[in-house]
C-alpha cells in the first residue's frame, strides 16, 4: 500500500491544477489555503519517500500495472526520492512567499504553481525516458505561464526568447529519444541500460549521436555553456516567488544528464558507453569561466545572482563530469545547497528592490533603503552561503568537490577554476553589497515609506535556517548521497533490481 | 523511400533552422513548426518505413521485422499533441508581445527601427497586474 505513495506527488499538485481552476479567481482565501495545504502534504509525501528509499532500497512502482519493461515505471530511488522532498520545499516556501502579494498580479497563479511542482517531480520520479519529455513539457508549460505572470513588457520579451529555445530542446529531445530507441527498442532507462551493453559496435556512433542530442537538450535546461544565454534575462524578469521556484529547474537538467549520462550510458553500456564522458567536466569548468566574467559585469543584483546559478550549474557538473562515486556523491550535495540558497537570493533581490525605489536593483549609489539592518544581514548570510565561504554549506559542498577531484587527472583545472571562480564570486558580491548598502545617500523626508513585512522575512529566514540545517547535517546527509551515488556505480544490482519488481510494486 | 523521407527531413530541419534564426516573431514561429514537423517525420521512420505492413501480426510465428513498429506511432502521436499546444501558446504569446511592446521583432522595440511607440490603450487595459 505504501508504494503508492510514489504516485502522489505526481497526482496531488495534478488534481489541485484541476481543481483550483474550477475555483477560480473571486475566491483568494480559498485558494491559497487549497494550495498550501496541497504543498505541504506534497513535502510530507517527498519526506516519507525519502525515509523509504534509505530504508528499503529503490522500488519501481507500475503505473497501470503494464508489466516490466512495457509500461511506464515510476523509480524511486535515493536519487529521485531527495528530489521530489527537495522540490516539495522549495515549492511549499515559494507559494508563503507569493501567499504575501504576488500571487495577486495575474489570474490563475496557484493552479500554474501546481503545475510546475507536478511536471518537476514528475521528471524526477519516472524510469521511461519517452515519459521523461512528457513532464519536461508539463513542467515547461507551468513555466511558461508563470514567466509570464503579471505579463509587463520584460516578462513578455524574456517569454518569448525563453519559450523558442525550450521549443527548439524540445524538438532535439524527441530525436534523441528516437534515435536511442530505434537501436535498443525500448523506453524503459533500466533495460535501455541492459540492451545497451549488448549492443553490436558497429551500431555505437549513432547511439552516441543520439546520447549526446540529449546532452544538448538537457543542457539548455541546466543552462549549461554555451546554452545559458537565456537564463539571467528569464529568471530576472519573473516575479521574484517564481524565480526562487525556477532555481529548482536548472537542477532538473543537470539530474537529466546523471540519469542519461551516469546511469544509461554509464561505464558498462558497451560500445557506446560514457559517450559524455570528455565533455561534461570540461564543459562545466568554461560555464563556471564564464558566468564569472558575467557576474563581474552584471549592473543589477538580478542579472549577479543569474550568473551565479549558472556558475552553481557549472560546479554541478564539473562534480559530475568526474564519473566517480565520489565526484557524484559531492556534486548530488551541492546540488541541494545551491537550489536553496539561489531561492533564498531571489527572495532577498525582491525586499531590496520593494525599499529602492528610485533605483530598482541596479549597482549604482542611491538613496539609503529603509530597514538596512534587516535586509543587509540577510543578503550577507546568502552571500556567504552563496560565494561559498566557510561556514556554511556552499563551503562544504565545493570542499567536497576539491576533495573528489584530488587523485583524478583533471585536478589541476578543476582546482584553479573552481577556487579562482570562488575568489570572483566574492569580489562580485561584496561589490554589489557595498553599493546597495553602503553607498546610499540619507532618504529625503518626504519619501515613501515602505513597511517590511514580516511573513516575507520570515520566509527567507526559513529558506535560510535550512541551509543552516544542510550544513549542521552534513555528516548524515553526505552519508546518504555516498549510497546514492554507490547505487550508479554499482549497476549490475541496481539494474537487476530494477528489472524484477516487487509485488508490492504492483497497484 | 529511406532517401525521399531523409531528404524530406533535411529539407524540413534546414528551412526550419533558418526561419527560427531570423528576427520577426512570425518567421520563428513558422520555422518552429517546420522544425517540429521534421522531428515527427524522423520519429515516424524510426519505427521502419514498409509499404502494406500495418502493426497487425496475422498468425502466430509470422516474422516480426516484416512489420512496422507501432510504438513510434504512439510516440509521434503524443508529440504532435504537445507540439500542437506548444505551437498554440507562441502563437498568442507573439500576438502578446506585439500588443505590449509595439513591435514583432524578437529582441523587441530597442533592436527594432521600425517599432510603434509601445502604448496600446485598449491592451494596457487588460493588463490585470496591480503594481505592489
Amino acid at each position: 500500500m505504501s508504494h503508492h505513495l510514489a504516485i502522489v506527488p505526481i497526482v496531488l499538485p495534478l488534481l489541485m491544477v484541476a481543481m483550483l481552476i474550477l475555483v477560480g479567481n473571486k475566491h483568494l482565501g480559498l485558494v491559497r489555503g487549497l494550495s498550501l495545504g496541497a504543498a505541504a502534504l506534497n513535502l510530507l509525501a517527498g519526506l516519507a519517500l525519502v525515509s523509504m528509499a534509505s530504508d528499503e532500497r529503490a522500488f519501481t512502482y507500475l503505473v497501470g500495472g503494464w508489466e516490466h519493461p512495457f509500461g511506464i515505471v515510476l523509480v524511486v530511488d535515493r536519487l529521485s526520492a531527495m528530489m521530489v522532498a527537495l522540490t516539495g520545499f522549495v515549492g511549499l516556501v515559494c507559494l508563503l512567499y507569493a501567499c504575501q502579494g504576488g500571487d495577486r498580479e495575474g489570474p490563475y497563479f496557484h493552479p500554474v504553481f501546481q503545475m510546475l511542482l507536478c511536471g518537476v517531480q514528475g521528471a524526477f520520479l519516472t524510469g521511461d525516458i519517452f515519459n521523461l519529455f512528457v513532464f519536461f513539457e508539463i513542467l515547461l508549460i507551468g513555466s511558461y505561464v508563470l514567466l509570464l505572470h503579471g505579463a509587463r513588457a520584460p516578462r513578455v520579451l524574456a517569454g518569448l526568447h525563453y519559450i523558442t529555445i525550450n521549443l527548439v530542446g524540445s524538438g532535439l529531445f524527441l530525436i534523441g529519444v528516437g534515435t536511442l530507441y530505434a537501436y535498443t527498442g525500448t523506453l524503459n532507462m533500466a533495460d535501455m541500460a541492459a540492451k545497451l551493453a549488448t549492443l553490436p559496435a558497429n551500431d555505437a556512433a549513432l547511439v552516441k549521436a543520439g546520447a549526446l542530442i540529449l546532452l544538448v537538450v538537457f543542457g539548455i535546461k541546466a543552462a549549461m555553456f554555451p546554452l545559458y544565454f537565456w537564463l539571467p534575462k528569464t529568471y530576472g524578469s519573473a516575479a521574484a516567488p517564481v524565480a526562487a521556484m525556477f532555481a529548482i529547474m536548472t537542477k532538473v537538467g543537470v539530474y537529466a544528464i546523471i540519469r542519461v549520462h551516469a546511469y544509461i550510458l554509464g561505464p558498462d553500456a558497451g560500445p557506446a558507453a560514457s559517450a559524455a564522458e570528455p565533455w561534461i567536466l570540461p564543459i562545466g569548468l568554461v560555464t563556471i569561466a564564464a558566468a564569472m566574467l558575467g557576474a563581474l559585469q552584471s549592473k543589477d543584483l538580478r542579472g549577479l545572482a543569474g550568473h551565479l546559478v549558472i556558475a552553481s550549474v557549472g560546479t554541478m557538473l564539473a562534480g559530475v563530469g568526474l564519473f566517480s562515486h565520489a565526484g557524484l556523491s559531492a556534486a548530488l550535495y551541492y546540488m541541494v545547497h545551491s537550489t536553496l540558497v539561489v531561492s533564498a537570493l531571489y527572495l532577498v533581490i525582491d525586499l531590496v528592490r520593494r525599499e529602492r525605489t528610485d533605483a530598482d536593483d541596479a549597482l549604482a549609489p542611491a538613496q539609503q533603503i529603509i530597514h538596512p539592518a534587516v535586509i543587509g544581514t540577510l543578503f550577507f548570510i546568502v552571500a556567504i552561503a552563496i560565494v561559498g565561504l566557510p561556514p556554511l554549506s556552499g563551503f562544504l559542498g565545493k570542499l567536497f568537490i576539491l576533495e573528489a577531484a584530488a587523485d583524478s587527472p583533471s585536478m589541476t583545472a578543476l582546482w584553479t577554476t573552481l577556487l579562482v571562480a570562488s575568489l570572483f564570486a566574492m569580489i562580485a558580491m561584496s561589490r554589489a553589497g557595498s553599493v546597495v548598502f553602503w553607498k546610499t545617500s540619507p532618504r529625503p523626508d518626504d519619501a515613501p515609506r515602505i513597511a517590511l513585512p514580516p511573513m516575507k522575512v520570515a520566509t527567507i529566514a526559513i529558506m535560510l535556517l535550512a541551509i543552516a540545517a544542510w550544513t549542521a547535517f552534513a555528516g548524515p546527509i553526505a552519508e546518504y548521497t555516498d549510497a546514492t551515488a554507490a547505487a550508479f556505480f554499482e549497476p549490475a544490482t541496481d539494474t537487476a533490481q530494477a528489472l524484477s519488481p516487487e509485488p508490492g510494486g504492483l497497484p | 523511400m529511406e532517401a525521399l523521407i531523409a531528404v524530406a527531413i533535411g529539407v524540413l530541419v534546414a528551412c526550419g533552422v533558418y526561419l527560427v534564426l531570423r528576427a520577426r516573431t512570425f518567421p520563428v514561429v513558422v520555422g518552429l513548426a517546420l522544425f517540429s514537423y521534421a522531428v515527427n517525420l524522423y520519429l515516424f521512420a524510426t519505427g521502419r518505413l514498409s509499404n502494406l505492413a500495418p502493426p497487425i501480426v496475422p498468425r502466430v510465428g509470422a516474422d516480426p521485422s516484416q512489420f512496422v513498429d507501432p510504438l513510434p506511432q504512439a510516440l509521434v502521436l503524443t508529440a504532435i499533441v504537445i507540439g500542437f499546444g506548444m505551437t498554440a501558446f507562441i502563437v498568442v504569446l507573439s500576438l502578446r508581445s506585439y500588443l505590449t511592446l509595439g513591435t514583432d521583432h524578437i529582441d523587441g522595440p530597442e533592436a527594432d527601427p521600425l517599432a510603434l511607440p509601445p502604448t496600446n490603450p485598449r491592451h494596457e487595459g487588460t493588463d490585470q497586474g496591480t503594481e505592489r
